[in-house]
Formats: C-alpha cells, structure tokens, sequence
C-alpha cells in the first residue's frame, strides 16, 4: 500500500535549537499512528509543521505523492489535513454549527445557510459516531463533547488526514473510551490520524504503529502489538524506568483535618489527612478543585474548619499558613507558582522573604538567598545549575523542581499539590512522585489533586473524587477500580 | 541577554537622531550644524552644562516616580499631578511658614512629597484597592483636578499674591534652595537626584517592601500566593511614587521658579513617563535618561538660533525616541512569536 503522508529528513531549527532533525515518517490510509515523545521532544513542531503553522528549514513532505508545503493552516485544510489542538480553537458564545461553518460558511442571499450545516452535520456526526446536538452552545458543552465539535469542524472540511494533540489529556476515562470508538469509524471509513500522546496504555489500544521521538530524532517506528509499554517507555527517555516503589501505608494521626469547608463553588465538604499518607482528590477539571486549594491556601474566604495538626488555621492568611506548616504547589506553576522574569535564586526564596533568615529588619539578606539557592538547586538537580537563570528560562521540569524544592525547604506537615506532573515529561514526573513518596515516608501528610487516574493510582492512599463542588465519596485505592473512579467523577455515588 | 536590554535603548535613540538629521536635511538645513549646535548650546560651556542639570532635574525626579510604579505594576500615568500638588503645598509653606533656614527647607520638601503620595495614594490607590478602578485613568483624572486646582489658588484664589498677576507670593528665603552656579538656575537640588536614585534602588532591589511590590508588579498571582497583601502594595506603590513626584514639584518650586506662575505646564510628569520608559525603569538609568531630555531641552534654543533649525525638530526627536522605546515592545513580541516553541 502506497502512504498516504511521506515525511523524508524534515528538519526544523530554532536558532540553535534543533528542533526536528531529519525526521522520517509515513502514514498509511486508514492507519492510525501514534507519535510518542517527552515534552521539548519535537511532537508539537513536527505537528505545527504538517498543519502549516510553521515552516520546515528543510526536508520534503508529500501527500499522496504530491509536494505539500503548506504555508498556512488554511492550505493545511484545502489539502484534507486536520488538527485538534490541545486547546480548542471554538467560540463559546456560538452554537456548535456555527462554530463548525465559521470561515467556511454557505451563502444564502446575504445570510449563512444553517440549516445544512446542520443537516451535514448530522450526517458526519452518524458515520463517526460524534453525536453532538448541532444547535446547543459550545459553552453548555462538556470537554468531551467540545472535543466532537473540534473533530466535526475538521470533517466538515472533508479532512482526509487528522493531527489529534493529546486528546485524552482533559477527558474523564469513559469520554476517551467513546473517543477510541469515534477514532476506530474514523479508520474503518479511511481516514487516517497521527494520534499524539504520552500516554502508553492509550498509544497501545488505539495505534497500529508508533513512532518514537527523542531530541527532535526518530528514535524508533515500531509495530505497536510488538511491543511493550517498557520498551516504548525506554526509546522515549532513552533509559529504562521503574514504576515508583509505594511501601506499604503506617498512617498516623490526621495532619490534615477539613470540616465543612464551603466558599464559592465548594462544599460543604469535609476529610482528613493523616500522617504517612498520601490522599488524592480526582475529579474532571473544573469541579471545584482550584476553589479548594484557594480555600486552603487563605486565598479566599470561605466557611468551615480546616485544622493543622490539630491547630485551627481559621483566618489565618497565606504566610501564617505556610508558617504554622502548610506547604503549597499550585496547578499553575507559572501563573502562581514563580515569577518568572525572576532569577531561580529569588523564586527560591518567594514564599519566606519576609522572614529571618530571608531578610532582617526588612531588608532582604541577598547572600543567604544565593548560598540557599546554590544548595537547593544542587539537592533537586535543578539544569541548568544556575540561581542566576531566570525561571522563565527553565524547562517545565526544573520550573517544578524549583516550586517543589521551595516548599519542601520549609519542611511543611502537610503539602497540598496539585497536578504535580502536569505537561512534564517522564523523567520529571518520576521526580516529582519520588519526592512526594519522601515525604510520605517522612511521615508527613500529602494531599494530591490531580486530573491524571495514573499519577493517582501510582501515588495516592486513599482517592477521593470532587464532582461540583462536592465530595462523591472516598475510597482505598487497593479496592479502587479506574471505572468506579470514572463513574464518581461523573457524578455517581460510590 | 543584558547586553541586549542596554543595547535597544542606545539605538532607539540613535535611529532618532539619525531620523532628526534627515527631517533637517529634506527641510534645507545642515544636520551637522544643527547637532553641532544642539550640543554646544547644552553641554559646550558651564552655563550649558547647568542650564542642561536644571532643565533634566524635575524629568529625574518625576522619571524615578513612574519608574517605581511601573516597576511595581502600576501605571501611574498622573505623575503631572502629584508634581503640582507637590508644587503648590511647598510654595505655600514656602512664603507662609516662618522658620530657621535647614528646617524650613526640609519640611517644604517633605510637605510636598507627602502632598504628592496623598493625591496618588488616596483617592487613585484606594478606588484600585478596594474597587478595582483603573489607575491609569484615575491618576490621570487626579491630574486635570490638581491643575485646575493651582489656578484656582492662585487666580482669585487665597494664594494669589496682591495685585492683578495671577502668581503667588515668592517664597521667602528660608525656603529657596541654594544656588550652585551663579548666573544659571542650577541650585543644589540636583544633588538629591543621585540621592533618589540610590534610595529608589535600594528600596527595590534591596528591601522586603521592594521584593513584594516587584513581584507584584510582575505576576500578582504570584504575589498573592507568596502572602503580599494587594492592598497594601498598591498603596505603597502609589504612595511612594506619588511622594516622588511631589517632591519634584517642591525642589523645582524651591530651586528655579520660586513662586506659583499662571503658565505653568504640566508636562514634567508625562515626559517622567518617557524617561522611566527609556530607562527601563532602571533608576539609575532614569538619571540618564533624564539627562538626555535636558540636554535636548537645553539645546533646542541654541539650535534654532545658531542654526536656524526650528526647536520644534527637537519635539520629533523626543517622539521619535518614544516610537523606537515603544517599539522593542512590539519586537520582543514578534520575536517571541517566531521562536515559537516545539
């Protein structure tokens, strides 16, 4: 069979960045093929290349044995590719047949010819199994389904050839399994899909073949079902990597106590941490979990108990909390976690400059900053190893590492985190789970909101699931399954 | 990197002298002799050089009030105003104030500054922390109430001095500061800039207020999580930069004009604006900054009367400048935009 897409030595550098080099890649006809690599490994690039957003320094592209070079995503769509990005590109303000005619929309007389979008609609939505209601608002929509309308979008504008960025990373277990099934009819009617993930288990239900990216190299394409998930794991970091080791739990008394914590869109809701032990909140993004760890933090007012060790936290704002023991990692370490035209050395410091031995009579000790700061990069291998950088300059990865190393220099009883490991790679995230499982042992009490089942299965204790606002139930992960979990954070009691 | 940062600001005013010297050309004149004069009339002789220390003292000093709101993520755009309030408080305690010469120099000079962190602090500082209102418009409506109030004072109002003149008393001579050079207006206020400069510095780079009110000014979430409380570094922001400005008005005041004119202009706080821009809001930089503004300003005259170039050209130089400063905005933007990331 002749490939549908012919990449041959396509490379692309940023300055002195390499960002894709030489890279090799064919797509068959109705194969879905994944493309597996850690972040910074060239994915995205190599996407942004097929789908016109950037252009390759060299190397050749031919679709259907024709030159492609598309200069903009608009040439990107004539030519039958689609891409779903991450981040959907729709407007919420407009219905989901709106949204799918924008900038493609038929004419009658001067007004747009809706209804058969949504008789096409309909159609495509039948042969692909992507039921979505053509007239609802894209606001009223789940992820999942927002999700559909992405891929309609693209089907409509008769994509022959569809790009997926991470598809699964935002949906709930079941909203992916109807994804797998959408993405099976789109394979059986021919379509093909370069599916992009670092997810294993998924690249091997779903893909025929893999490719693995490493440094902006083609490190291997593999036949999936003839390979494993630790040889697949092993090409895409380029060193072999043990699940993390979780002893068995001795927890002790409860570090964490919160009882009847409500504030806006929380609550009432109520639970323990105990020493040694490591609770998750799981839950779809947006059910409450960034209003808990507000109401934590003494970022926000809010109703109820929340006791430290036993002691009242009440209205104690940000500092005192941290003091009295409470350390916090952020969803968004670049939103709230850094700030990031600052050097490594004065983030290290945010959350204790206002004390001794941080400053003294309100004037900042900057020497100890910089001997604290060149002891703690070297205890987290902060790379590149200089307090100096600012922290805009850092990976993800060593972003996280320098949160990470910052609250756990306060040795806190109890650290909130939360998605510890979001879009960091596997190296990193084994990093950042090793540190936690350290703290764990230490007898400390960890509380882990996290939308990733697989960091909490790996991680946690004892799993708990937040579904608007409340708290569905909580249950031991031993006797946990992924679909009972699944099911809570749909909003089914335990 | 660093080198970079000093680089653009360097070439945005070259590429203004350079875009200058063509406007004189198309126009029929001799760029050369034109910059020849500029020069020699502002730095060519000792009565050049402190027409020029005069002429950038009160762009100093206003430069180092944006500079420390910018820096802390304030836009304190009314700078003119506080200059004025600092201005008309300092005059009046000037002439009314009947005290021993050290003393009655320090309490108008800390009169003003107060005056000017009241007018940014209170109304402007409270409305953003409790309200939310906008400081960039605020700050700019605080401006057109402090000059409108300065004519009141002193046209019919109580701060007229007797007689038709709308101007108010001069001060007395308590209250003005020393001159430095005969003959010039230069007085020894021009040695508190460097003064500021340090202290504005060590403030921000050295002290628990300064960390919070830069971390704020570069990621407020950030700063929430790190425990500033908002409200207090939006006051103190505003406040100190307020103070700032005030006491630009008080040492201008009190070194050069002396008294409260009907004429006067408002500009010295908005070309603060430009200065702390160039600058970087660095403040020593601002000092620089300034210098450049007065060396302009100072020149421009002999230019149009040994050259025969029309001052205004100065004017487009100085916008020139602003586009380019402005512009490094728009192209670390583009260049941020095709370095993309993979």
């Amino acid at each position: 069979m002749s490939a549908l897409l012919e990449v041959r030595q396509l490379t692309k550098r940023f300055g002195t960045l390499t960002a894709l080099d030489h890279v090799d890649f064919d797509l068959l006809p109705g194969e879905v093929h994944a493309l597996l690599g850690e972040n910074g490994a060239g994915k995205s690039t190599f996407m942004n290349l097929l789908y016109g957003l950037l252009r390759p320094d060299s190397g050749s592209v031919s679709l259907e044995g024709v030159s492609y070079q598309p200069a903009s995503p608009k040439d990107a769509v004539l030519a039958g590719v689609g891409m779903v990005h991450q981040h959907f590109m729709l407007i919420p303000a407009l219905t989901v047949a709106e949204n799918v005619a924008l900038g493609d929309e038929p004419r009658r007389g001067f007004g747009i010819d809706l209804g058969s979008v949504e008789k096409k609609l309909a159609e495509l939505a039948a042969e692909y199994h992507l039921e979505v209601n053509p007239r609802a608002k894209v606001a009223d929509l789940s992820v999942g389904l927002r999700q559909r309308v992405e891929i309609l979008k693209a089907f409509y504008r008769r994509a022959r050839l569809l790009i997926l960025d991470e598809p699964t990373a935002l949906l709930t277990p079941q909203e992916s399994q109807q994804l797998f099934r959408a993405v099976r009819a789109f394979q059986e009617r021919g379509i093909s899909v370069i599916f992009i993930s670092h997810k294993l288990d998924e690249v091997q239900a779903l893909s025929g073949r893999v490719t693995v990216l490493r440094r902006g190299q083609v490190v291997g394409t593999l036949t999936t079902d003839q390979t494993s998930p630790a040889e697949l794991a092993r090409l895409m970091v380029g060193r072999s990597l043990a699940p993390p080791v979780r002893p068995p739990s001795r927890p002790g008394p409860a570090l964490l106590e919160v009882r009847d914590l409500q504030a806006q869109g929380l609550g009432p809701l109520g639970f323990q941490v105990r020493a040694g032990e490591i609770l998750a909140v799981a839950g779809v993004e947006g059910n409450g979990q960034e209003a808990l760890i507000a109401a934590l933090a003494g970022w926000s007012r809010s109703q109820g108990e929340v006791l430290l060790d036993g002691r009242p936290l009440g209205r104690l704002g940000v500092r005192a909390r941290a003091e009295a023991g409470l350390g916090l990692v952020p969803s968004d370490r670049q939103e709230d976690g850094l700030v990031l035209p600052l050097p490594v050395r004065d983030n290290l410091a945010l959350r204790a400059y206002h004390r001794p031995p941080y400053s003294h009579s309100g004037v900042l000790d900057l020497p100890y900053w910089a001997t604290h700061a060149e002891t703690l990069v070297r205890e987290f291998d902060v790379r590149p190893p200089d307090r100096r950088a600012p922290a805009a300059a850092l990976s993800g990865g060593n972003q996280q590492k320098v949160v990470l190393a910052r609250e756990l220099a306060a040795s806190p009883k109890v650290l909130v985190v939360s998605q510890p490991t979001r879009g960091l790679d596997i190296g990193a995230s084994q990093f950042v789970y090793s540190k936690l499982l350290d703290l764990r042992a230490a007898g400390k009490a960890v509380l882990l909101v996290s939308l990733d089942l697989d960091e909490i299965f790996a991680l946690a204790d004892r799993i708990a699931v937040l579904y608007r606002g409340r708290l569905m139930g909580t249950v031991p992960s031993e006797s946990a399954t992924r679909e009972g979990i699944g099911l809570m954070m749909l909003g089914q009691e335990a | 990197m660093r080198g970079v940062r000093l680089l653009w600001p360097l070439l945005a005013i070259l590429i203004a002298f350079a875009v200058g010297g063509l406007l004189t050309w198309a126009f029929g004149h001799d760029p050369f002799s034109a910059y020849g004069a500029l020069i020699s009339g502002s730095l060519g002789s000792g009565y050049a050089i402190s027409t020029t220390l005069t002429d950038a003292l009160p762009l100093m000093i206003t430069g180092l009030a944006v500079a420390l709101s910018f820096q802390s993520g304030l836009f304190n755009i009314g700078a003119s105003g506080q200059y004025w309030l600092g201005a008309i408080v300092a005059v009046w305690l000037g002439y009314s104030l009947k005290l021993p010469t050290p003393l009655h120099l320090l309490v108008c000079l800390l009169a003003g500054a107060l005056a000017g962190a009241l007018w940014a602090a209170l109304i402007p500082g409270l409305a953003k922390a409790f309200r939310g209102a906008n400081e960039v418009i605020t700050t700019l409506m605080m401006t057109y109430v402090a000059t409108y109030l300065g004519h009141y004072l002193i046209e019919g109002g109580p701060m007229q001095a007797p007689g038709y003149t709308p101007q108010s008393p001069h001060l007395l001579p308590s209250a003005i500061l020393p001159n430095l050079v005969s003959g010039t207006q230069l007085s020894v206020g021009i040695f508190l800039a460097p003064l500021l400069a340090a202290l504005t510095w060590f403030l921000l780079s050295r002290t628990r207020l300064g960390f919070s009110l830069r971390i704020s000014g570069y990621n407020p979430r950030a700063a929430r999580y790190a425990g500033v409380r908002p409200v207090v570094a939006i006051l103190a922001a505003l406040g100190l930069s307020g103070a700032l400005a005030g006491l630009a008005g008080a040492v201008q005041m009190m070194g050069v004009d002396h008294r409260l004119f009907d004429s006067f202009g408002t500009s010295y706080g908005y070309t603060g604006i430009v200065v702390a821009l160039l600058a970087r809001n660095n403040p020593f930089g601002v000092l620089l900054a300034a210098l450049l503004f007065g060396v302009l300003s100072s020149g421009a005259n002999a230019m149009q009367i040994n050259a025969g170039v029309p001052f205004h050209l100065v004017d487009v130089i100085q916008g020139v400048i602003i586009f380019f400063v402005a512009a490094e905005g728009l192209m670390r933007y583009l260049r941020l935009r095709s370095g993309g990331n993979s």
